[in-house]
């Protein structure tokens, strides 16, 4: 990308050439640019910027599922939105589970990724079976877990019925079955990002701390996790993000249940757009305001991680 | 690219470093019995680990040709359940071809959009170069629900309602982030001297493109290939909103579906069934690829 001299005799050559017409050749690239890049830009705004827009202009409108935009209705569409009944709870519930899920899925992505760090044949085998769940969709992922919690045809159904729980039988239990298939999805993924960060922390600062005399903890608590952070900081924002839009393990696996329990956001605006409610402009006030909160709430945390570093 | 970095510091540095859960003592390893019992916890732990891991697709594969009361197969081993499967509506064909489709194109849409947009950021500079390459960037940003809504009613607008055309164009969509950074720093990987041999040997812009820096990014193409199958063959909510009709339902849709639809009775064998045939094509891709699907990885923490 930038056009630092390409040494050699050629290249020179091309230069010297093409000077007296730079000025025609630099418009040129620039045509050039622009028709290879077109294709792109066709798409950022037609199925990008287009729809941002009116998403917006929706989250202003009266805009039945059926009927489309009967006109202009300004903050009732937020305060609706706000106000739904199962507004607070899908707030409260989807932050429950995102901190959840944030936490055991760093932790286990920095613990596997240590176990299986050194190269060998077992670490290899062991590295691709703990990545094989994170190639199924996550649609698939509650499909299987959906059938694997079922007191019918689980294999647990045996354990499950003398011990007298439930996996999908009360809000708690419905959540932690739900974080375990994300955990499973999941883990592998955050564990090759977390070999990744480690591998690109040079080997003679361990050895300069080793010959330091530091144990092993101390190393780990003063040199591999500060020079892990801008690694942490990734896998953080990416696990909040994804956690905080959580849809289909709960749409397929637990319905929103046992009692409306667990409902997120991203299924509110669902249910409100396409199930029963059928108004377009309440969810879409209800997207605005997750698209305002996601953002600022990366912002929060780039922040965090920036002024840790100082 | 991870294995060979890691072989070489562990040559380098010796012993393992952080909290190791391996021997310190270098030496041949597993050739002594002493070092055999050190090791074997090790083994016993992260093989169970895996087993962890492997067990319920195993478990799913087998039970789906197991018997089952409740089922098609109530008795004795065999593909009832697949039976069932193939029956269901208007038939799992139809709704592989439906997510064949979808996948084919969105593969083939994001392979060609992200080539040239690749090129043309790493090679060329143009007037709104930059916020062009933010603005895909900003994809990322968005969630998924956020832009369904307004997409549902665009695509209305157009006539591509309830079409798969229109669910490939958006997936595509959602890909491009991913695939445009991706091929971005492919090209950007190679050196300028081979495009620019190319052009004074005559040849134009587009044919130094196609016989000359192809073959030189194809690792990422295979890499933006393989995110883009797996994305839109396992996508479920952009079908969910943009598909009303049954008979073009993707197989995620149409399993999910299959569900509660016998008196609100769950027939568990047909949708383990369902399970399988829907893992299947990603297992084996995985297993095939597991070397580009790492990179894609990769290259997304080098991103942070």
């Amino acid at each position: 990308m930038n056009v630092s001299a390409p040494a050699g005799p050629p290249s020179a050559a091309i230069r010297g050439r093409l000077r007296p017409g730079r000025l025609r050749s630099g418009r040129r690239q620039a045509l050039l640019g622009w028709i290879y890049a077109t294709p792109t830009a066709a798409f950022v705004v037609a199925l990008f910027v287009v729809p941002l827009l009116l998403v917006v202009r929706m989250s202003l409108s009266r805009w039945p599922l059926l009927g489309g935009d009967q006109g202009l209705n300004a903050p009732e569409n937020f305060s609706k939105a706000v106000e739904h009944r199962f507004f607070t709870d899908s707030v409260v519930f989807t932050l429950k589970y995102t901190v959840i899920t944030t936490v055991l899925l760093l932790l286990l992505g920095l613990g596997m990724a240590l176990l299986v760090q050194e190269s060998s044949r077992w670490n290899n085998l062991l590295r691709a079976s703990f990545l094989v769940p994170s190639a199924l969709g996550l649609a698939s992922a509650s499909l299987l877990f959906y059938v694997l919690y079922s007191p019918y045809a689980s294999p647990l159904a045996p354990v499950v019925e003398r011990l007298g729980i439930t996996f999908l039988g009360s809000p708690n239990a419905a959540l932690f079955s739900t974080v375990f298939l994300i955990v499973w999805r999941y883990a592998g993924f955050y564990m090759v990002l977390m070999l990744v960060g480690l591998q690109s922390i040079p080997a003679d600062v361990f050895e300069a701390a080793r010959s330091d005399g530091a144990t092993r903890w101390q190393t780990f608590r003063s040199v591999t996790l500060p020079l892990l952070r801008p690694t942490l900081a990734l896998t953080t924002v990416l696990c909040v993000t994804g956690s905080l839009l959580a849809f289909e393990q709960f749409y397929i696996l637990t319905k929103g249940g046992p009692d409306n329990s667990t409902i997120t956001v991203v299924q509110l605006i669902y249910m409100i757009a396409f199930q029963g409610q059928n108004d377009l402009g309440v969810a879409a006030a209800l997207s605005v305001i997750v698209l305002a909160a996601l953002v600022l709430i990366n912002a929060l945390q780039l922040r965090a991680f920036r002024s840790e570093e100082n | 690219m991870t294995v060979d970095s890691s072989r070489t510091r562990a040559a380098v540095a010796g012993p393992p470093r952080p909290p190791g859960r391996v021997p310190t003592r270098p030496g041949p390893r597993g050739l002594t019995i002493a070092g055999v019992a050190y090791r074997t916890p090790y083994w016993v732990f992260t093989g169970a680990v895996a087993v962890v891991f492997l067990f319920p697709l195993v478990w799913t594969a087998v039970a789906s040709v197991s018997p089952q009361a409740g089922t098609n197969q109530a008795s004795g081993w065999g593909f009832g359940n697949y039976t069932t499967l193939a029956d269901y509506q208007a038939g799992v064909w139809r709704y592989l071809a439906n997510s064949a489709f979808v996948s084919l194109l969105t593969v083939a849409l994001t392979l060609l959009i992200s080539l040239l947009g690749g090129y043309a950021f790493a090679r060329f500079r143009f007037p709104g170069r930059n916020i062009l390459f933010l603005l895909t960037l900003a994809i990322l940003m968005v969630p998924y629900a956020t832009l369904l809504i307004p997409l549902y009613v665009l695509l209305n607008q157009v006539g591509l309602q309830n079409s798969l055309v229109g669910v490939a164009l958006v997936l595509t969509m959602f890909q491009l982030p991913f695939s445009t950074f991706l091929m971005r720093i492919s090209f950007e990987a190679v050196p300028r001297e081979l495009d620019e041999a190319a052009k004074v040997d005559g040849c134009s812009s587009l044919s130094a493109l196609c016989r000359v820096l192809v073959p030189a990014v194809k690792p990422g193409l295979i890499t933006v290939g393989l995110f883009a199958f797996l994305a839109a063959w396992n996508d479920f909510m952009a079908p969910l909103i943009l598909i009303n009709d049954s008979e073009r339902m993707t197989l995620p849709l149409a399993v999910a579906n299959l569900r509660g639809q016998v008196q609100g009775v769950v027939d568990y064998g047909a949708t383990e069934a369902g399970v399988v045939v829907l893992a299947l094509p990603c297992v084996v891709l995985f297993l095939l690829l597991q070397r580009h699907y790492v990179r894609g990885f990769m290259s997304g923490a080098l991103k942070g």
